[in-house]
This record gives structure tokens, C-alpha cells and sequence, in this order.
């Protein structure tokens, strides 16, 4: 597409940590930032392909696209393929908020033996395996900034946060990585 | 730094995730405009700042993004309950409610030193 | 043999393993594992300070981080160097360089000594007596003289090169401290499956094992044990170790801050290792095993170097290897320090005497003295020492009078029983209890779940302080919902149960004035002081601390508060209890600043935001500025341009021409339901039902009590979709005054808010060619005025991407408000600047901005409003409905302070010099002849200069300012006053057709 060598991604390229916890950019993904009541949630799990998780830090994935559990009537959902979230959300004739934020977020990604550690080298969320498991998602704090940590393999986690703040993320997290891998 | 049970999440978080939001149970009043100047001080600018139990508002404005109220001791910190917001206050057996009485004056409390 | 006093086969470093290190430019040799106080004894260096008032001669007393006398200078390099460090917690690494403090020009020669001699000057409470007369003698001669003396040590001025780290951790039980009782409970805690935290301060886990060599567990060696129970717990995946750690603050819902020491004690470290790490604990169940701190005998003199806790004496004969004397006495109140004699007496130091207060010891230990051959004084007490730069005898009579003897000695070891280190405890708020059986305060009433084991509980009797620490350990485990694993059993022995402790003045310390028998040695109290703040009317303990200093140090009392609140109930003739204990407070030792601050250093010391388009910014010169955590373009100075010049530059070329401006800080909400417009009118002072889409409204946003609380254009983009935007400081704060009305006062709308701030850059394009910019390049949008008028906005594509464009202004010229997906914002400002150039237009910043904005009469919320201005001050009555019934502020605005006549209002000034600007926050009078102070009647709010308008402007809210246009008001400033002309706040373009072409 022509339009895709117009994009500059807030973290192109960015790579660092250590050996025990790599820190990387992600690479580009539509997001949707959606809102509904728990009425409109089998109609807009329809519409997404996934079922929208209801119960609170739990998510669904299927091939590249997540839902994320933020709050009692929001998801966070991320196609890792770029497809067109709103347009399919548009779809659900239910009451609901759907809106693009596939450039307002971008992602870093925290993985190997001690992603954990370097993950809490700035936030106070619970990340151990009984109250985190694959899987699990949390709006939060990672030090002076707000992250959504998602659980996407037992070594492996995604910290999306808005665009501005990615290079402090970044940078954050790859000094607790250089830290937890000593 | 308070741990705090935030009654969407179902568990507790901690405080760096939240926002104090003041006293809860404070309806605005949906004729507002036309409430006296007395009634508006009242709704608006008086609080009653107790020592021991109060009834307030946080926001867990960095998790799940909403409203809800809690009963807290302000002298131990310690949380009696959390609720969402529009639900009554809790029942909260053998704590009373803060009164005047609980209320220790510098002078009270360092008589001694006199 | 690394130094002199070391005694083969005593101590469990090794001596192969060596380093050198020096004090006060001397190089010493120690051995792997010593701390800089064990090392100098072993040297034989006993003089190590001098202390703060009296400057007099100080030595070691301690082993541990209750050490008040043996601080010093340590230094890796010139940068890496700290003040106040403890010798007796401080390892020694290769090559370090320490020093001694508070001694001028040496150690062993310190002219401040002479302070010693006018001891009689620097009673308690000298420095509120002395400094007082003449006043004027403060400033010139008592301030510098007390800034002078003040502080210990100095403090290091170049930058510090270390970093440090920080670690949330959560855990089902954190336990403080490794001795016996911590790693009991530790055992048994971990054994359930739980998630354990173990800390320890020292080095090496074990605690009293360091020093007390009987004791035996599960058969073994007591100090080998704990070293094998801390492997055994450390290869544990549920269980974290973590030695040379000081939980050293207990605060709210079990969250307990440590310190980890990661480097230094480490000669050549790791430059990816921070030097200190910081773990903020979140603990279910805390237990605390902080064992309990000896303290020492109050007597005359005794404060001399050579005179020191028994139980440091055993730790450096037991861990270090080191005799701390040849000929040693022994003076106690307690059984514990017999058994220091006992253990030097085996290495072959001759112990001179021990001297009991008590009429009746412990018979057992009393027993084994004989055995060992060794001179017992009971009922006897110390009354003073000679010696000077270490004590070289005791002076030595029966309690009650008599003659006196006089004993030889080279070091005496003190003993008057142990206080438990409830500090922790005390900082959870739990209450303490005083046991006046055995004369401790000890936790009392818990306040979180958190217990108490061992020592700091005032449990004695080793297989007693066992099995407390395993119930302890099993229960706060099971607590958390672990109830795996077996039981964990341990026996344990040692050699003899403890009895006695005295707090306060022993004998020895005289009823006399001038006597020094020193309760806190850092801050140089003694038992006298305390008595004379008693006498001077300081009845409560917290005066009586603060009079005196006593507990005031960087040891903060861990030995002296007992001392001295025992001394002040009896002068009082109070018991204990009713006197009261000051508070304990966070921390429990010393933190460095680096490890408080972790990682926020440098670049992590806060986000710096930066707009899809920064990097164009900055490769085309811009000046940035902050604005709150953004980074925005200030203005673009060309080669030779000073900042004034730039910006005339920048302001005559967007009228003449236009100009390009990032306006990608705003704050946007997105505001989607099909209630968004009934949200918006009730947080808006304006009507929105009435906006159709497609087009922009001003909004002025008030706070409940009718004040302006933000402003912004917002777009009606579909029925139920409206694109809010905020001021740049604004955005959060707005969004959650928008979320809580929405969630809490007006639930029943639906609609939804999302913020895009960042999904957006934005680049304005302003000016008379603003539109034959933008125009090729936009697809899907007839840009022409009658189709595009002001105030609308449309979506469609710009250089092939999709874009929400706007047409609006805050310059007061045709505009645009470009807004395209983030990650387009650099390429698309691109082609908008590629055609800008080639037609003579420029880049602009924000310093341009708010000229622009002025001249043209927009105010901008938060500088030219306080948050005491309503929109009727500001001049906006217009946006305010009049036809609404609702909206927050609405019965605000009606208070009648807020209707009353003579409110300060929003007006232009033009000063009468057309040249000259005036300072922002300037006040004004209406009369700058009448008398000092004058009447103030408002304040200039902006000001610039106006190159379109050949003349400064500026805003100021004055009262009643409104009814004002065309007075003379003054602006009173330190060289001149400023004569100024009240005017409409319109300077350009009234009749807004530059706007509207």
C-alpha cells in the first residue's frame, strides 16, 4: 500500500534489555478502543470473531486478534494483521463506542526468563503466575506512565501504551531488563 | 501506600493505580439550579473531614477506568468495604461513625507536655 | 596475619583471602568479608571519630547499624564517595579509600576538641540560649558560625556515576530478618508452598549466630546452620533471599520498602549492576524478627574508644577473628555479657574483671566465671575511665560508696541488657507495650498482619524463640491460603538462659553536673542533659528529645532513647510507661537519595512527549519548550535571529502569508452515543443539540462552583459522535471531570468518551494562503469558503491518507486544523511544508501561537484565568446558555460573590509607550501616587509584543474592568511606572474578515 511508506511508527527498530529479557517494538496493529453494555457483548463478539471476555484481567485470542478486558463495559481489541476493527464492529447493530486507536497506542514487547522481573522493575502489578496467567491483561502503572500489560506466553508479555510515552516505556523497561538479567 | 480493593477489578490493587475522589453519597441535586445559596454551600463546600470512619469516592483511574466508594478508617487506613458507585452504603457491623467525640484536639492528646 | 590483633583460628573469614584499604591516607590489610570497624581493630585502630558538640575522642561500639560513633568517609573514587557511613556495616573492598570526619586537622589532633573544654557552654538546650543577643548578631556572626559546625561530614559534589534500581514485589509473607526466629519462620512458612521474601542486613544471614557461638542446631553449629537454611530456602522457587538487605520502612497495608546493597562491598563491580536496588514489597502477612539491640552501661566517661557492647566484642572475636583488647573488663547490669569474657578468656585474652551492678547475677553464669577463674565484682559499678585516645583503666567501687580501685584495662565491654528493635513494628502503628518485669517496651497491639518474633518480641530462651518463629511462620503461611508441606521442626541449644538489664544512669553517672556519662554519643547527650531539661520545664518526652538532641543523630536513638527515658521518668519521678516513648520513624537506618529515586534519573526522570513531528521540528531548528511532559516547538530561529526577532518574523509571515503550526499536544476526546449531545450540554456552558454535523462550536467547560475549568473546539463528526478537544495541560484532568459526572451523577446517558489525544497529530495551517496550501493535497473536501466555512469540519483524505480537517482559527486567520493518524503526522506535515515553502509561508511555534491568539482577543485558560474567573469575567457571556437548565456550574455561576459588582474581568491594555511590554503578573493600580502599600486592583495576565499591530498588548483582569475602557491605569514596577490605556481585547481584526475569508 502506498500509504503504509507514509507510516512512521513511534518505536521503529527499537531493541534492547538482556539475555534473561529481551525488550522489542512491536510492529503495527489496528486497535479499537470499545465500549458497550453487557447486552451488546454477543452481538459485538459476533461481529469480531471472539469472544469478548466479561469477567475482570482475562482476554481472547484467536489468530492475531485479541480482546482485552479493561473495565466492565471496555475492551482493548488488537489485530496484529491490521484488519479493519471499526469496520467490523460497525457491523454489530448494538449500541456501542467503537474508536480507532491504532496509532493513539503502540506496544512494547518484555520476553525471556526474567520479562517478569523487568516488567515490575516499574510496576507494582502482580505478575506471578496464580493471579497472572497467559492470557491475563491489566490496565496499570509502570512508573511514571499508564500500560496495559497483557500476558501473551509464560516468558512473554505485551506492554501497550499511548505513543508519546513509548520511548520512556521503552527505555524503563529494557534498564529493569538489564537489571533482572544480572 | 494503600492497598485498595476495587470492587470491578474483584481484587486489590494498589494505590499508585487510583484517585481519591472525595466524600461519597453526595448526590448533586437534579434541580440545581434553582437550590438556595444555603443548600448549595451545603451540597457544594461543606465537608465533615471526620477521624475514624468515612464514606468516600476513588477512581481506579489507571485500571479499569471507574468510580466506586469505600468505607475507611482515617486514622488506621484500614478499608471496611468497597462498593460501585450507585449502590447504597454497607452495612458495617460493631464500626460506629465518626462523631465529634472521636475527634482528638492537639491539646487533648499532648496535655501532658503542658 | 592481617593485622595485629587478629587471633589464629577464632573468627570464620579466611586469611588467605586479603584486601587492602585505607584510613585516613594509612593502608591497612583486612581480610575478604570484614567490615572497615572489624579490620581497623584488628589493626589495632580503636580512635576512629570525633563526635559532633565536644569533638571528643570516639571509638567503635558496636558491631552493627546501631553504631553511633564510628562514621566515616568512604570512597571508591572522587565521585563515588559517601559521608556518614557506618564502619561496623560497611565492608571493606580493595582499594578503599575511607576517612574520618567531623576532626580538623586530624584525627588524633582536632582543634574542635577545644569545644570539650567549654563543655560547660554547650549544656542541653545551648543552642536556643546562646544564639539569642544581640539580634543583629545572627545574621553576621551565629548563623555562619552554626552552618559552619552543622552536619557530619561532606556531602560529595560531583555528580553521582552510580545507578540504582527498583522491584515491586508481592509475596504471601515477607519476613525481616535471618537470625534464628526469621529463619524459623521462614522454614515454616516456605514449607506450606507460600511466597516468602527473606531479609536479612547483614552480609550473611544468622544474626546473633554471628556472636554467639554455643548455640547448637538440630545438632549443627548455630551459625553453619543458618548459612545452610538460608541455601536450603534460597534454591526454593517460592522463596526469595535477600542479604545485605534493611527493610527500613514500614508503611500502610503491609507495604514494607528494602534496601538491597548490590555493590558496595564489591572491589571492582559490574557497571550493569546498580550500586543499590530498591524493593517496594506488598507482603499478605508480615513477621518481624529483628532481634533486639544491647545497649550500653551510662557511667563517667564512658565514651572513651576501647569501651564497646560485649556483644560487638563477640562478634568481632567470633566472625572476625579479632580481640578488641588484651586485657579486657567486663561492666553489665545483665547475665549476656559474661559470656563475652568467657569467649575471649578461651582465645587467650586476659579479662581484667567483671564488673555487675547487680548484688545477684545469674548463678550460672556466675558459676562458669568462677570456673573460668575470672574476678567477679557484684554490687560494684564503674564510676569512670581514664585514657585518651582509648581507655587505659577503670575506675571501679562498691555500689553505695567505698574506696575506690583503679583497674588496668586496654577495652571495656558494656552491657545493660537489650531493647527490642521494635522499630518496624512502631512504623506499622502498632502500639507498644511496656513489661516492667523486664524493663522493655514490646509490640502491644498490632495494627496490620504483621507478628512478631524472637527477640523484637521479648521472647527469651533459644528453643522458645523457635518454636514461636515456626508457629509464626506456619500460621501468617496458612493465612495466605497455603497449606501444603510438612511441618517443620527444630531443636535448638545454647549455653545459658539471659536474666537482667537496667535502663537509665548507673552509678557511676553522678548526681554531679559535671560528670559525662554519655546516654547518646553521636549528638554528645549525657544523663545530666536530660535531667536539666527536666529542670528547665521539659516535661514530655518529645521536648525533652528535642531540647537535649538525645536520639536526634543519624542513629536515631537505637541506643540512647531507653537510656534517656529511663533517666527522665526517674528525675520526673514518673513510672516509664506514663513518660511515653517518642515515634519511630521511617527509615530505620539511613537510605541514600539514589536508591529513593531509582531509575528517575537522566532520561527516566520523567516522559518526554514528542509529537509525531518532532524530529522535522527539531531538524529545522525549532527552540522547543515544555509544556507539561511535552516537548513543544517554541519558535524557529533562522541563522543570526535572536528569539524576539524569530518571532516578529514568524507573526508578520501567518498574517501576511501563513504559517504552519503542530498542534498535536491538544487534548481530544472522542465523545460517542446517542446521548453525547445531552452529555455535552450539561458539560458545557453551551448548547450542543443545536450543532449539526459537520460543524465546530467553542465550549467553555466550568467546575460546579462556576468557575472555567477548560475550553476547546469541539466537532460534531455524526449525531452521536463529537470530537472534543482540550487544552494541552488539560487532557487528563478534563477526562476524568467528564468520566466522574458521566459515571456518578449521570449514569443513565449513553454515551462513551475515548481519548485520542495521541491518534491524531495535528498541524494548523493559518493564514490568507492557508487554504492554496492544503487544497491539492486534500481529497473527498471542497475546501472553498462557501463550502467549508468556519468553524466546520469534514473527513476525507489528504495526501492519501484519511483525515479529520477542520476549519477553524485560534490566530484570527483563515485556518485549517489538519488532523491526520499518528503515524502519518511527519509525512503529511511534509507535503504541507513542501507547499508552504515554495509560497512563502513559515513554520510557527508556540511563542508565535499566543501572540497571534492575544492580538486577535482569545484568551488561553490557565494564563489569562486562575480559577477565580467565570465566563462572565472572562468576557464569554456569549457561550454561556441561556436557555439551558442545566449544566455543571450553572448554580454556581448564580453565588453571590460571583454575581456581585466589581469582579475582577478580562480587558486589553495598551500601554501609552507603544514600546514598552509588560511583565506578566504585574500588578496594577488605579493611582501611583497614593501611599505605600497601595491598593492593587488587578494583574497583567499576558503581554507581548504585537509586530502587526506596531505596538505591545496585553491582558490583564482588573476590577470591574469592563466599565473601564479607555481609563488610565498604572503598573507600579521596582525602576519605573508603566501608564496604560484600558481597552477591548480585540487588537486585530474586529469584524473577524480575515477569519471568515
Amino acid at each position: 500500500m502506498a500509504e503504509q511508506s507514509l507510516r512512521k511508527a513511534p518505536l521503529g527498530g527499537f531493541h534492547g534489555g538482556s539475555a534473561a529479557a529481551h525488550v522489542t517494538a512491536a510492529g503495527p496493529a489496528t486497535r479499537l478502543s470499545l465500549r458497550a453494555g453487557a447486552d451488546a457483548v454477543p452481538a459485538l463478539s459476533k461481529a469480531l470473531g471472539l469472544d469478548l471476555p466479561t469477567k475482570p484481567k482475562t482476554s481472547a485470542s484467536l489468530n492475531g486478534r485479541h480482546a482485552l478486558w479493561l473495565g466492565p463495559d471496555e475492551w482493548l481489541v488488537i489485530d496484529e494483521s491490521g484488519a479493519d476493527l471499526t469496520a467490523l464492529a460497525a457491523k454489530a447493530a448494538v449500541l456501542h463506542s467503537a474508536v480507532d486507536i491504532s496509532h493513539r497506542n503502540t506496544a512494547v514487547l518484555v520476553a525471556g526468563t526474567k520479562a517478569a522481573e523487568a516488567i515490575a522493575s516499574g510496576s507494582p502489578h502482580d505478575l506471578s503466575p496464580k493471579v497472572f496467567p497467559v492470557g491475563a491483561c491489566a490496565r496499570t502503572v509502570l512508573g511514571k506512565i499508564e500500560v496495559v500489560i497483557f500476558r501473551t506466553g509464560e516468558q512473554e508479555y505485551r506492554v501497550e501504551c499511548w505513543r508519546s510515552f513509548a520511548p520512556y516505556a521503552f527505555a524503563l523497561l529494557a534498564e529493569g531488563a538489564e537489571d533482572a538479567g544480572l | 501506600m494503600l492497598l485498595i480493593h476495587c470492587p470491578y477489578c474483584e481484587e486489590e490493587r494498589s494505590e499508585l493505580e487510583f484517585r481519591h475522589g472525595g466524600d461519597a453519597h453526595i448526590a448533586r441535586p437534579t434541580n440545581i439550579a434553582d437550590i438556595s445559596d444555603e443548600e448549595f454551600e451545603e451540597f457544594f463546600f461543606l465537608r465533615d473531614n471526620p477521624k475514624g470512619l468515612i464514606f468516600e469516592r476513588w477512581r481506579h483511574v489507571h485500571g479499569c477506568g471507574r468510580f466506586f466508594n469505600a468505607a475507611r478508617d482515617t486514622v488506621s487506613d484500614k478499608f471496611y468495604a468497597s462498593y460501585k458507585a450507585g449502590e447504597p452504603k454497607p452495612d458495617l457491623p460493631g464500626i460506629s461513625p465518626a462523631t465529634e467525640k472521636t475527634v482528638e484536639t492537639y491539646e487533648a492528646t499532648e496535655g501532658t507536655a503542658k | 596475619m592481617s593485622g595485629a590483633n587478629r587471633i589464629a583460628g577464632q573468627g570464620r573469614l579466611t586469611p588467605a583471602r586479603t584486601a587492602r584499604f585505607s584510613f585516613d591516607g594509612k593502608s591497612y590489610e583486612a581480610l575478604e568479608g570484614d567490615t572497615v570497624a572489624s579490620a581497623l581493630l584488628a589493626n589495632g585502630v580503636h580512635l576512629v571519630g570525633r563526635s559532633f558538640k565536644y569533638h571528643r575522642p570516639r571509638g567503635i561500639v558496636s558491631a552493627g547499624p546501631e553504631e553511633p560513633n564510628a562514621l566515616i568517609d568512604v570512597a571508591r573514587d572522587a565521585a563515588r564517595r559517601q559521608p556518614n557511613v557506618r564502619a561496623t556495616v560497611q565492608e571493606v573492598f580493595d582499594g578503599m579509600k575511607a576517612t574520618s570526619q567531623n576532626r580538623w586537622p586530624s584525627l588524633s589532633f582536632d582543634v574542635g576538641g577545644f569545644n570539650n573544654l567549654l563543655s560547660p557552654f554547650f549544656a542541653a538546650g545551648f543552642y536556643y540560649k546562646t544564639f539569642m543577643w544581640p539580634k543583629a548578631a545572627w545574621e553576621k556572626v551565629y548563623e555562619p558560625f552554626i552552618r559552619r559546625a552543622a552536619g557530619l561530614g561532606t556531602a560529595p559534589t560531583e555528580d553521582d556515576p552510580d545507578h540504582y534500581a527498583n522491584r515491586y514485589a508481592t509475596c504471601d509473607v515477607l519476613v525481616v530478618g535471618a537470625g534464628v526466629a526469621g529463619l524459623s519462620a521462614a522454614l515454616a512458612a516456605a514449607a506450606t508452598g507460600a511466597r516468602v521474601i527473606l531479609c536479612d542486613e547483614q552480609a550473611e544471614v544468622g544474626g546473633a549466630l554471628h556472636y554467639d557461638r554455643s548455640v547448637t542446631i538440630d545438632g549443627k553449629d548455630g551459625f553453619a546452620w543458618a548459612q545452610a537454611a538460608a541455601a536450603r530456602l534460597a534454591a526454593m522457587e517460592n522463596v526469595t533471599v535477600l542479604t545485605r538487605t534493611t527493610a527500613f520502612g514500614y508503611y500502610n497495608h503491609n507495604f514494607v520498602g528494602l534496601v538491597e546493597r548490590v555493590t558496595d562491598h564489591i572491589a571492582r563491580p559490574d557497571r550493569k549492576a546498580p550500586r543499590e536496588r530498591l524493593w517496594q514489597v506488598r507482603a499478605k502477612r508480615v513477621i518481624l524478627a529483628t532481634g533486639a539491640i544491647e545497649r550500653h552501661m551510662v557511667f563517667g566517661n564512658n565514651d572513651r574508644p576501647g569501651i564497646m557492647l560485649a556483644s560487638a566484642a563477640r562478634t568481632y572475636l567470633n566472625h572476625f577473628g579479632v580481640a578488641v583488647g588484651r586485657k579486657v573488663a567486663i561492666y553489665t547490669a545483665n547475665d549476656s555479657a559474661y559470656e563475652a569474657a568467657f569467649d575471649l578468656k578461651r582465645a587467650g585474652v586476659q579479662i581484667a574483671a567483671i564488673v555487675d551492678s547487680r548484688a545477684k547475677p545469674g548463678d550460672a553464669v556466675l558459676n562458669e566465671a568462677r570456673n573460668h577463674g575470672i574476678e567477679v565484682l557484684t554490687g560494684h559499678s564503674v564510676i569512670d575511665t581514664k585514657g585518651h585516645r582509648r581507655v587505659s583503666s577503670i575506675i571501679v567501687m562498691r555500689n553505695g560508696g567505698g574506696g575506690k580501685r583503679t583497674i588496668t584495662v586496654d577495652a571495656l565491654l558494656t552491657s545493660a541488657g537489650w531493647t527490642p528493635s521494635v522499630h518496624l513494628f512502631s512504623q506499622s502503628r502498632g502500639k507498644v507495650a511496656y513489661n516492667a518485669e523486664t524493663g522493655q517496651f514490646l509490640p502491644g497491639t498490632y495494627a496490620q498482619d504483621c507478628l512478631s518474633v524472637g527477640a523484637c518480641n521479648g521472647t527469651g530462651g533459644l528453643q522458645a524463640t523457635i518454636e514461636e518463629a515456626l508457629a509464626a511462620g506456619e500460621l501468617m503461611a496458612r493465612a495466605t491460603g497455603n497449606d501444603g508441606g510438612e511441618k517443620v521442626h527444630l531443636h535448638g541449644e545454647n549455653a545459658f538462659e539471659w536474666t537482667g538489664g537496667m535502663a537509665g544512669a548507673a552509678e557511676g553517672a553522678g548526681a554531679d553536673t559535671n560528670v559525662k556519662a554519655f546516654i547518646d554519643f553521636q549528638n554528645d547527650v549525657c544523663a545530666k542533659d536530660i535531667r536539666l531539661a527536666v529542670r528547665e520545664g521539659m516535661h514530655s518526652i518529645e521536648h525533652i528529645k528535642r531540647f537535649t538532641t538525645n536520639g536526634m543523630a543519624t542513629d536515631q536513638g537505637k541506643l540512647s532513647n531507653l537510656h534517656g527515658l529511663a533517666i527522665a521518668a526517674e528525675t520526673l519521678g514518673r513510672e516509664i510507661p506514663k513518660v511515653g516513648l517518642t515515634t519511630f520513624r521511617a527509615p530505620y537506618t539511613p537510605v541514600t537519595f539514589g536508591t529513593i529515586i531509582n531509575h528517575s534519573r537522566g532520561d527516566l526522570f520523567d516522559p518526554a512527549r514528542k509529537t509525531p513531528m518532532h524530529a522535522w521540528e527539531a531538524a529545522h531548528g525549532a527552540v522547543f519548550e515544555d509544556v507539561g511532559n511535552w516537548k513543544r516547538a517554541w519558535y524557529y530561529p533562522r541563522a543570526g535571529e535572536t528569539m524576539h526577532e524569530a518571532v516578529d518574523r514568524e507573526c508578520r509571515t501567518v498574517r501576511e502569508v501563513a504559517g504552519v503550526f503542530d498542534a498535536s499536544t491538544l487534548g481530544k476526546i472522542e465523545v460517542v452515543g446517542p446521548d453525547a449531545a445531552a452529555f455535552l450540554n450539561l458539560m458545557y456552558t453551551n448548547a450542543w443539540d443545536t450543532l449539526k454535523p459537520g460543524r465546530c462550536r467553542y465550549g467553555i467547560m466550568l467546575r460546579e462552583d462556576g468557575f472555567v475549568y477548560d475550553d476547546g473546539v469541539v466537532g460534531r463528526i455524526a449525531e452521536d459522535r463529537f470530537h472534543v478537544t482540550t487544552t494541552t495541560g488539560g487532557a487528563p484532568r478534563v477526562m476524568n471531570h467528564m468520566e466522574d459526572y458521566l459515571q456518578t451523577e449521570f449514569p443513565h446517558l449513553k454515551v462513551w468518551l475515548t481519548s485520542t489525544t495521541e491518534q491524531w497529530a495535528v498541524i494548523a495551517v493559518q493564514g490568507p494562503k492557508a487554504r492554496e496550501i492544503i487544497a491539492p493535497l486534500v481529497e473527498g473536501i471542497d475546501v472553498s469558503n462557501e463550502a467549508f466555512p468556519h468553524m466546520s469540519v469534514r473527513e476525507g483524505k489528504i495526501c492519501g491518507v484519511p483525515t479529520r480537517l477542520f476549519r477553524m482559527s485560534f490566530t484570527g486567520e483563515a485556518g485549517f486544523e489538519v488532523n491526520v493518524l499518528a503515524d502519518y503526522g511527519q509525512a503529511v506535515w511534509e507535503a504541507i511544508w513542501a507547499r508552504a515553502e515554495v509560497l512563502g509561508a513559515c513554520a510557527y511555534g508556540t511563542e508565535t501561537m499566543h501572540v497571534l491568539r492575544a492580538e486577535k482577543g482569545y484568551i488561553i485558560v490557565g494564563q489569562d484565568t486562575d480559577g477565580t474567573v467565570t465566563p462572565y469575567d472572562a468576557g464569554l457571556a456569549w457561550a454561556v446558555s441561556k436557555k439551558k437548565t442545566d449544566f455543571v456550574g450553572i448554580r454556581g455561576l448564580k453565588r453571590p460573590d460571583l454575581v456581585k459588582e466589581g469582579r475582577k474581568q478580562l480587558v486589553g491594555l495598551k500601554t501609552k509607550d507603544p514600546k514598552v511590554v509588560l511583565e506578566e503578573g504585574a500588578q496594577i493600580v488605579a493611582d501611583p501616587n497614593q501611599p505605600v502599600p497601595m491598593k492593587m486592583i488587578g494583574h497583567v495576565t499576558s503581554a507581548y509584543w504585537s509586530e502587526n499591530c506596531g505596538h505591545s498588548i496585553a491582558f490583564a483582569l482588573v476590577e470591574g474592568g469592563q466599565g473601564r475602557m479607555g481609563q488610565t491605569l498604572y503598573v507600579p514596577m521596582p525602576d519605573r511606572t508603566i501608564a496604560v490605556e484600558v481597552t477591548d481585547m480585540v487588537f486585530i481584526d474586529k469584524e473577524g474578515v480575515r477569519l471568515n475569508g
